[in-house]
């Protein structure tokens, strides 16, 4: 049964999260599991270093992962230096760095 | 030649055939393996005058074994025992047999000496040949001796962990236990037979005759002198296997790296020698944080080289290292463990293409007169550290450029660290224009890690110093004029600036004047890694504290007031964990500034 809201979403807004492959996310969270902990309070973003340069967003980039988007991801990653201030300054705890080289890695891997 | 033969021989022969051949094979295979650069230098130099430090260094690790003794004097004996009394042995022995009037001299004579020649007196002077053979059997025991102590319990020896070996060196080492005993027997036999012993066989000897009947070393003299050959035969052909492969290795290491080969950036023929030079002593295990906080006992360095030279490797042992370089410094062969363990985190991350193309925008600066800044990227965590240094470039009347104030730009150091070569080249290249377009006279680091990637990997044409360095030569030059405050300050040694680019003078020089140093428990090349690195990629932050705890316990050993440390990281590691003070020395000179 359709039911008609009156307004819809773009075609191109929609994510369906049933169609979507989660093995990259169950991969990464294999490897690191304190992924799982982030409470996504962007003080990552905030200290990141290519984000003063650029419109890289670790916060957004941990979000498309997690929604199972991985398009374009990989070459965004590769603007990050690994210099490891998100860690630093993480308030969960998350190895940040670490998941980002596992992010890559994940990414690359055919 | 025949004279001189008995069935019994042959092992031995046969044993010591086998292991010239095979070691020949292998290091004339390693050798093909080097690059061309390491063999222009090894043919350059082959024979010029460096090969006199190589034979004295060769004669004071491979035989005296220095090295350890400095560090543990107990341990230090038992190596120089086995090694340095058999090579006497041996060495003694072939002179005592040249000496001796014979048709023949071939060359298991003087591993058998006694057995072939019964009497006293052959030639003048053997019977001090005589009972320093006895002298130097019993040198060698005492070693072993040890070496069954520490097997048993290794803290006799001062040493809490000790390698676990496997089966194949155990067998080595079983026979190579078995070999002076079995000597000592048979030339005891003998003795008893034909009264030819030294000062110590001779009584051992008459204890026998007293003890058994008349007719028992006879039948069991024959036995022994097999055994022995045996034990010899089974060391001499498990040596170029195992761990024993370290003893002849090591010479040809020492020979190499005295010429001036280094580790490359990925395997060649010297990392073979040096992965088989290991002698798997284990005493890189006791200071590994790891190892002491985390009981992770399969990363430490002699575990890692032995996995990668039986091709066993498990890529997580490589990258779980924080990097601290406490094993490299406490090596007694000198192995280059860091470049080792990088070379394998090389070969596992894919290494792209970088896309820091953003770092264009940085604009140009005239820097024409000035020394740049570089605080790195973790002082912008530690903000406290710029702050001193303007103040102290201000006090000392410099002009500065403070390069990344606003924006943090990494060196690269991380991205290397990881594997991530070419990207780390891509970082390097861009850091490199900014610096070169700006025409700087000097660069300032405030980060250890920058300091060592800008001093090694980076060809700068102007002098890269770390602040403590440039602090200390203002004060030393009468730039900045400091006083003394009374507090008690211990310092920590960065890793990466102590045992990574050896400045251990320049902080405590400055400590000195301008407050009351303390001792910490191990420092200097000692030092206790303070555990946030960015080495280490596998262990989480619980264990990464605990890590950082046992290095402030280390501090606290003289009860300081304050801990001062010399690189933001460390400094942004103990802050949260301490009721103490913690300063950088940037910070400690700024309050002090008069």
């Amino acid at each position: 049964m359709t039911i008609n809201f009156g307004y819809s979403i773009a075609k191109t807004r929609v994510i369906n999260l049933d169609s979507c492959d989660f093995e990259k996310l169950h991969k990464l969270e294999k490897l690191t599991p304190s992924f799982k902990r982030c409470m996504n309070c962007g003080a990552c973003t905030a200290t990141c270093s290519a984000q003063q340069f650029t419109d890289f967003n670790i916060r957004k980039v941990k979000s498309l992962f997690f929604q199972g988007q991985y398009t374009q991801l990989e070459i965004e990653l590769n603007k990050c230096m690994l210099c490891g201030k998100c860690t630093l300054v993480c308030p969960r705890g998350l190895n940040l760095r670490p998941i980002i080289m596992n992010m890559r890695k994940i990414l690359t891997a055919k | 030649m025949l004279d001189y033969f008995h069935p019994f021989v042959l092992p031995f022969v046969l044993g010591t055939i086998i292991l010239v051949g095979i070691c020949i094979w292998k290091y004339i295979r390693w050798y093909k393996k080097f690059d061309r650069l390491q063999r222009t230098i090894i043919r350059k130099n082959m024979f010029s005058w460096k090969i006199i430090p190589a034979i004295w260094e060769a004669f004071c690790e491979g035989l005296l074994h220095l090295r350890i003794t400095r560090k543990n004097p107990i341990l230090g004996y038992m190596h120089r025992s086995i090694a340095f009394g058999w090579f006497l042995l041996i060495f003694v022995g072939f002179i005592e047999t040249r000496m001796t009037p014979a048709s023949s001299h071939p060359f298991w004579m003087a591993i058998f000496y006694r057995f072939f020649f019964h009497e006293h007196g052959t030639f003048a002077g053997s019977m001090f040949f005589t009972n320093l053979m006895d002298l130097l059997l019993i040198y060698v025991l005492s070693g072993i001796l040890l070496a069954v102590i520490k097997k048993i319990y290794s803290r006799a020896l001062g040493m809490k962990k000790a390698t676990k070996h496997v089966v194949f060196d155990r067998f080595a080492k079983a026979s190579l236990w078995c070999i002076f005993p079995f000597r000592l027997l048979s030339e005891t036999l003998t003795a008893a037979i034909y009264g030819n012993g030294g000062f110590f066989t001779q009584f051992l000897a008459d204890t026998f005759n007293k003890i058994f009947p008349a007719g028992y070393a006879d039948s069991f003299e024959y036995l022994s002198w097999t055994l022995y050959s045996i034990a010899l035969c089974v060391f001499f052909v498990t040596l170029p296997f195992s761990r024993y492969m370290h003893i002849f290795t090591e010479i040809l290491l020492i020979y190499f790296r005295q010429l001036g080969v280094h580790e490359k950036n990925e395997r060649t023929g010297y990392t073979m020698y040096e992965l088989s030079a290991c002698s798997r002593c284990g005493i890189c295990i006791d200071h590994c944080p790891l190892n002491t906080e985390l009981n992770i006992n399969n990363v430490q360095s002699v575990y890692f080289l032995r996995d990668l030279r039986y091709k066993k490797n498990n890529p997580q042992i490589a990258d779980n290292c924080l990097l601290c370089g406490r094993c490299a410094s406490d090596c007694p062969v000198n192995i280059d463990l860091m470049a080792i363990r990088q070379q394998e985190r090389n070969k596992q991350n894919f290494d792209t293409d970088g896309n820091y193309h953003y770092l264009d925008t940085v604009q140009p600066f005239n820097g024409i007169g000035r020394v740049g800044y570089f605080g790195g990227c973790m002082s912008h965590l530690t903000p406290g550290i710029p702050e001193a240094m303007k103040a102290i470039f201000e006090a000392a009347h410099e002009r500065y450029w403070y390069i990344d104030e606003n924006r943090t730009i990494c060196c690269g150091r991380p991205l290397l660290q990881q594997g991530y070569n070419q990207q780390a080249a891509d970082l390097r290249r861009k850091v490199t224009e900014i610096i070169k377009k700006s025409k700087i006279t000097m660069l300032i680091t405030s980060c250890p890690i920058c300091y060592q990637s800008f001093k090694k990997e980076y060809k700068l044409p102007i002098p890269v110093v770390h602040h403590t360095e440039y602090i200390a030569k203002l004060i030393e030059t009468g730039r900045i004029s400091v006083r003394q405050d009374d507090l008690k300050t211990v310092y920590h040694d960065p890793c990466e600036l102590g045992r990574g680019c050896g400045i251990y003078k320049e902080p405590r020089q400055i400590l000195k004047a301008t407050t009351h140093t303390v001792k910490a428990k191990q420092e200097g090349e000692d030092s206790v890694c303070c555990g946030i690195t960015l080495g280490d990629t596998l262990i989480d932050i619980e264990q990464q504290t605990k890590i950082r705890d046992a290095a402030i316990e280390n501090l606290m050993y003289k009860k300081p007031d304050v801990i001062a440390t010399a690189c933001p990281m460390c400094k942004k590691a103990f802050c949260h964990a301490t009721t103490l003070q913690v300063k950088d020395i940037a910070e400690i000179v700024k309050e002090n500034l008069r």
